[in-house]
Order: structure tokens, then C-alpha cells, then sequence
């Protein structure tokens, strides 16, 4: 795995429908800023800056990377950026771990964001090519049918979506950060709301948002203030368009996992992690993900989430930060997931933290559930 | 001021003559003269010079507009003028949606009290906001000058809000090819047939046709015809509209149709949405020969054929990792 990698700061912005009082840059500068002030550093004190976001048809604004460089101090240092649709935050994050571990650089400056008000998700992801038909579903139709299939295999009471969509929600009612806040959420609101692409209904499924999230990563020598050690890292992905390709719980996701875990040491994941922050964009995707990253066996993801296990006092919180379906400003909200995952180790995350977090999960996927990106960070040294 | 638009009479108040009136006019020939003071004269001219300021009290208050005198104690003002603005904040404001004769602005506006930077009270003025939407306690806003000024309140024409956002348009515009493979398929499809490729070291039938195998990069040499009969493996029902989509409800379903390894995303229609089922038999409704072209629009849905459905318990050929 390279050389010790630790995040010593995380910076991220109150995620909301419309940032409109901030451009981008200003955007990416709240966030890296935060990051570097939690850290006890200066943008002088980075030799390398990765900047993550999803497609640049969401802004408008082609290879904002060379645009963000001046704004993210990068002048007279290396800067990349990285794009692997939705899963691009923990990509980046693993892009900035891996210039650390390889023993390039000391410190980098990681940073993802999206401003989706800018323009509309669904138009972005559905831009309809000539010679097709046109079928302009956006994200919640195309993972719809998937969600569907997973139901009809694990044979799954159908409430069980309401229940992750109310206990993620609950959750970022303890995040000053999180998009949306819903006092007195319950099932029968979640129910009563209509179905967007039947199966998931408007409240199963994420916000739009805007945002942006940056953390700071050291090797060991050059750690400052409380540091989350990483004890894992892993990213796969697999062709969309494979015969045999099991869209429910993708090849690609599985061995992403087993490698993650075979670095970290970890034999049972529901065991040995003490909370995870999973990338669940609609409610499904907690049971169908329990079942792919080795929390449950397969078809019996739902009974976790049925029975409370993944709730903040469970014995393997899942999204206690409030997760995907509480904010989402797509490019972040990997890198959220990861930088959500040190804080609970660095036993930092306040009103939502998980009592002695030890080892803690982050996890991303992206495209049509297939790319992945996941890790593990611990509070004790690899 | 009564309405001059007529209301409503009833009919048998028609025969009363109507009462005698007349218009008139109450106007001194070309306005009043009014002498402005040294210290209404010096905001007035620095208007004209398109600056606002207003005036220190000796309590260090700045009054703008200024006046001679403090107007909580009665003392003089200090005779210190301070530039302010020219931005400032609306502090409350009242909605304008029908704007008369003599108002200043001849479509909706607001009335607003405008704090400008620097100053210590409010001046009442017009903010073009576009819509009563944008108005709002706390907005920023900014003088709009006129071409010409001549040193009265009205050289400001208006306030305007703050620019916050801009619209950025992007237009992209391509000649799309369809490759190779895509033209054979299509091919395939303004014939009335669905063109599969078939990777002879996978033992699998890809439609649309390709000619690479996705799975192990191989080269493609054979093609397969599959049949435009399937199962409809899983589905969503969209509920939202959009215009470049087909009316809602629609199904979205991935349909493996016979003889072929992988789904394809398709319609299906000429069945209630909610009465699609997953492993419902379906077969591709195409259009009338003569209207097809090389497009996939010419199957306009996957319809039910009406066999018994499909046991997807069982999994599909090949499928599965």
C-alpha cells in the first residue's frame, strides 16, 4: 500500500439547494480553506492540489480544473483533476492518497464540488444522441429498474426503502452540514409522498445540491493536529454493457470491497468496522450495498436495515452523517462519504458521532454502478 | 383616487340621467419655483454629478437625503458632507403591479426605503426588479442614472438589484456518425430486424451489434439475428415529464429479447403502465414500412404478446457472475 497516509483536515460547506451569494471558485475556496484551517495549514504549505467533479456539462464550464488552480493555490504546483462520474469525490480522495503513499509528495490539498443549480442533473445525464430512441429517464431511471429487480429477488417488504429514507434524514438533522432537513420525517411522510420512477419515491431519493467538500492529506512526517491513518484503498469499475453483468450487485463493487478489506485486515466487515459511510444516492441502494460490500449475505441485506442495525445506535452505523439522500452535490458527495469516514475516526463529527469509532468505511460508486471507490481509515497507525 | 374604469350599473338605474361633470385642471403654468436651501442645493448638485451624499450631525449621524437641521433634536447639521452609496440595502418595500400615469416607472416596480452605504437613514426610491419575487428585505441594490441629469431626486431613474447572476449560454453542435457497428445495426433496424454480434470465445450474442466483446476485447466476426420477441427482465415506471421524453407514465424496460445475452432499455407501451409486469412476453411494434428510416424510432414500443410470462426465477442463459 505505499507509505502511511493520514487526512489531518476536512473542510465542507453548508449544502444547500442554491449557493447563489458564491461563484465556483469561492465555492471550492470555503471548503479547501476549512480543510487547511482544521489541519493548522496555509495553501503555502500543499505541493499538490486534486480536484474532483462530476461532467462538466452540469456548470457549463469546460475543464474547470484550469479555471479552479489559481483559486485552490495551486499557481507553480502540480494540479490534476479527476472524473469518474458520481464515484469522481473517492476517486480524487484515493488520486491525492495515492501521491502520499508513492512517496511524491507530503501534503495534498484534495477537493470535490458541484454547483448543480447551475443547471439540471437530469438534462446533464440525459443528453439524447441522434439514431436512438428517447427515453429521458436521468439517474432515478435509470437505477429504478434495478432497485425493482432487487426486490423481486430478496423478496424485500416494500417499506424497507421508507425506512433508510427516514433514518438517513433523522441523521442529518445532527449534521450542520446536511441539504435537507425534515423535522418529524416518518414513514407514513416518506409513503405519502409520489412515486418520481416508480419504484423510488420523491423522498427515497437524493436532493440537488450545491457544495463543496476539500480535505488535507500528510504522510507521516508531516502530520499536524489529529490525523485519520488510511488502512485501505481500492477502485474498480467494469463495462456497462457486459452480458451477464449483474447491475444488482455488481462484479466491480465485490472485488473492490475484498481488496479494501484484505489491506485493512478486515475478515468481517460488519465486525471489524465500527461505522460506514456509503454512497446510497436512493433508499434501496443501503440493503443492495449491505449485500455487495459483505455486511449481509445476499438477499438479506433488508433485514439489517429492518431491524435497526444501521441506524445511529445500531451496531453498524450506515450514513450517520445523513449520507447521499440528505445532500448531494454529486461531484463531493464521494469525497463526503470519505472525509465524513475521518471524521468519525478522528472522533470529530459531532452531534452525529459514532461513541469510539475506531475503523470507519468510505465508499463511492458512480456511472451505472460501475465505477468504485472505497477506503478505510482507522484512528491507530496501519 | 376613484377608479375611472365604469362599474357595473343595474339595469333599471339606466334611465336616471347621468350626473353633470367636467374635468379640470389644477396646475401652476410650468411649476413651482422652490428654492432648495444650501444644503438640499448641495445634494441636488452633487446629483447632477451623478454622487450622493448626505450631511453630518453633530451626533455624528449621516441624514441622507440631508436636511438643515437634525431632525431628532432640532439643532443644525454640522455642514460636513459625506459621500455614501452609491450601493445600499432595501431595508422594506411595497409591490407595484399596476403603475399609473405619473408614477416613475411604466411597468411593475417597487416602492422601497434604501439604505445606502455610509448613510444612517433611509431614502425612499424606486427599485426595477423585475418581478416581486426578486424584492426582498436585505437586497442589494445600486442607482441607475439618467442620460441626462439636471440636479433632481429623478437623475436617479431607479435602483436596480445587484448583479448576482449571470446567464452563461453553451452550445455545443456536432455531425454525429454512427461507427461501423452502429450503421449495421441500424441497418438492421430500417429493415425490420434486430442485428446481434455474436463473441464466439464468450459464447454470447450482444445487441445491438458491436464488433468488440465489452468483456474480453475480442473482435467480433459474426453477426446474429435475434428476434424482435423478449422479456422484460425489470423495469421503472417515469412519472416526470419532460419534453423530450414520451408522456408519463411511461415504462422504461430492460428487455432481453430472444436469442441475445445482454438487455436492451426500451419502451413498452399499448399496456397500462402499472399493469407491466417483470417477466411479461413482449414483441417490438414497429412502424409501417414505408415511415422507416435508419433510426430506432421506427419501433415505436415493446407491446405484450400475451404467452404466459417468463420465469425469471431460473435466471437468464449465460447470465450471472
Amino acid at each position: 500500500m505505499g507509505n502511511r497516509c493520514a487526512v489531518i483536515g476536512v473542510g465542507q460547506t453548508r449544502y444547500t439547494t442554491k449557493r447563489r451569494d458564491v461563484s465556483i471558485a469561492g465555492l471550492v475556496r470555503e471548503a479547501a480553506i476549512r480543510a487547511l484551517d482544521d489541519a493548522g495549514l496555509t495553501f503555502a504549505d500543499i505541493d499538490a492540489v486534486v480536484i474532483g467533479k462530476a461532467p462538466d456539462l452540469f456548470e457549463g464550464v469546460m475543464m474547470p480544473e484550469a479555471y479552479l488552480a489559481d483559486a485552490l493555490g495551486a499557481a507553480g504546483k502540480p494540479m490534476m483533476r479527476v472524473h469518474t462520474a458520481g464515484s469522481v469525490g473517492g476517486s480524487t480522495a484515493l488520486v491525492g492518497a495515492s501521491l502520499v503513499q508513492g512517496g511524491v509528495h507530503d501534503r495534498v490539498l484534495v477537493v470535490a464540488f458541484e454547483k448543480q443549480s447551475e443547471s439540471n442533473a437530469t438534462w446533464a445525464l440525459s443528453t439524447h444522441l441522434p439514431f436512438g430512441a428517447s427515453l429521458v429517464v436521468g439517474a432515478g431511471g435509470y437505477f429504478a429498474p434495478h432497485i425493482r429487480e432487487y426486490m423481486r429477488r430478496s423478496g424485500a417488504p416494500d417499506h424497507i426503502g421508507a425506512l433508510v429514507a427516514v433514518k438517513d434524514r433523522r441523521n442529518a438533522l445532527k449534521n450542520p452540514y446536511a441539504h435537507l432537513r425534515i423535522p418529524g420525517i416518518d414513514r407514513a411522510m416518506v409513503e405519502s409522498t409520489p412515486m418520481l420512477w416508480e419504484p423510488i419515491r420523491y423522498l427515497e431519493t437524493c436532493p440537488s445540491s450545491d457544495g463543496a467538500c476539500a480535505i488535507v492529506l500528510s504522510s507521516e512526517k508531516a502530520v499536524t493536529g489529529t490525523p485519520a491513518w488510511i488502512h485501505g484503498t481500492a477502485m474498480r469499475s467494469e463495462p456497462l454493457m457486459r452480458a451477464g453483468r449483474d447491475t444488482v450487485s455488481p462484479r466491480a463493487g465485490k472485488d473492490c470491497a475484498a481488496d479494501v478489506y484484505r489491506q485493512a485486515g478486515i475478515s468481517d466487515p460488519r465486525r471489524d468496522i465500527d461505522v460506514a459511510e456509503v454512497y446510497v444516492p436512493f433508499s434501496w441502494y443501503e440493503p443492495m450495498w449491505l449485500e455487495n460490500l459483505g455486511f449481509a449475505p445476499e438477499n438479506e441485506g433488508w433485514k439489517l436495515t429492518e431491524a435497526g442495525c444501521t441506524a445511529l445506535d445500531g451496531d453498524i452505523p450506515w450514513n450517520a452523517s445523513g449520507g447521499v439522500l440528505s445532500s448531494n452535490p454529486i461531484g463531493a458527495s464521494g469525497l463526503i462519504r470519505f472525509a465524513e469516514a475521518a471524521l468519525q475516526v478522528r472522533g470529530m463529527a459531532g452531534e452525529h458521532q459514532v461513541d469510539g469509532a475506531a475503523t470507519a468505511l468510505g465508499h463511492a460508486y458512480g456511472g451505472g454502478a460501475q465505477f468504485f471507490a472505497m477506503w478505510i481509515v482507522g484512528s491507530e497507525k496501519p | 383616487m376613484p377608479s375611472d374604469a365604469p362599474t357595473d350599473v343595474p339595469t333599471d338605474a339606466r334611465a336616471v340621467p347621468e350626473p353633470l361633470e367636467a374635468r379640470h385642471v389644477l396646475e401652476f403654468p410650468g411649476g413651482y419655483t422652490r428654492s432648495t436651501g444650501p444644503v438640499i442645493g448641495r445634494f441636488l448638485t452633487e446629483l447632477r454629478d451623478r454622487r450622493i451624499v448626505g450631511v453630518r450631525t453633530a451626533a455624528e449621524r449621516v441624514l441622507v437625503p440631508p436636511l438643515e437641521y437634525d431632525p431628532a433634536t432640532g439643532e443644525s447639521v454640522t455642514g460636513e458632507y459625506v459621500e455614501v452609496g452609491p450601493a445600499g440595502t432595501v431595508e422594506t418595500w411595497a409591490w407595484v403591479s399596476a403603475p399609473r400615469p405619473g408614477h416613475p416607472l411604466d411597468r411593475p416596480f417597487a416602492w422601497a426605503t434604501i439604505r445606502l452605504d455610509g448613510a444612517d437613514t433611509s431614502l425612499v426610491h424606486v427599485v426595477d426588479a423585475g418581478g416581486s419575487r426578486a424584492m426582498r428585505t436585505g437586497l442589494r441594490v445600486r442607482p441607475r442614472w439618467r442620460t441626462e441629469t439636471s440636479g433632481h431626486i429623478t437623475d436617479i431613474e431607479c435602483f436596480v438589484p445587484e448583479v448576482t447572476v449571470i446567464t452563461a449560454p453553451v452550445r455545443a453542435e456536432y455531425r454525429v456518425r454512427p461507427g461501423r457497428a452502429l450503421t449495421r445495426f441500424l441497418e438492421g433496424i430500417r429493415d425490420g430486424v434486430f442485428v446481434g454480434g455474436y463473441c464466439a470465445g464468450c459464447d454470447q450474442v450482444y445487441v445491438p451489434y458491436r464488433i468488440s466483446c465489452p468483456a474480453c476485447g475480442s473482435v467480433i466476426e459474426e453477426e446474429r439475428e435475434v428476434a424482435d420477441t423478449g422479456t422484460v427482465e425489470t423495469f421503472a415506471i417515469n412519472n416526470l415529464p419532460d419534453p423530450r421524453a414520451p408522456e408519463v407514465p411511461f415504462v422504461s424496460a430492460y428487455i432481453l429479447l430472444d436469442g441475445a445475452d445482454i438487455p436492451m432499455i426500451a419502451l413498452v407501451g399499448g399496456i397500462p403502465a402499472h399493469e407491466v409486469r417483470q417477466g411479461m412476453r413482449v414483441r417490438a411494434v414497429w412502424v409501417p414500412p414505408e415511415e422507416r428510416t435508419m433510426s430506432m424510432t421506427n419501433i415505436r414500443w415493446f407491446a405484450p404478446t400475451g404467452e404466459p410470462d417468463a420465469d425469471l426465477s431460473a435466471g437468464r442463459p449465460g447470465g450471472g457472475d
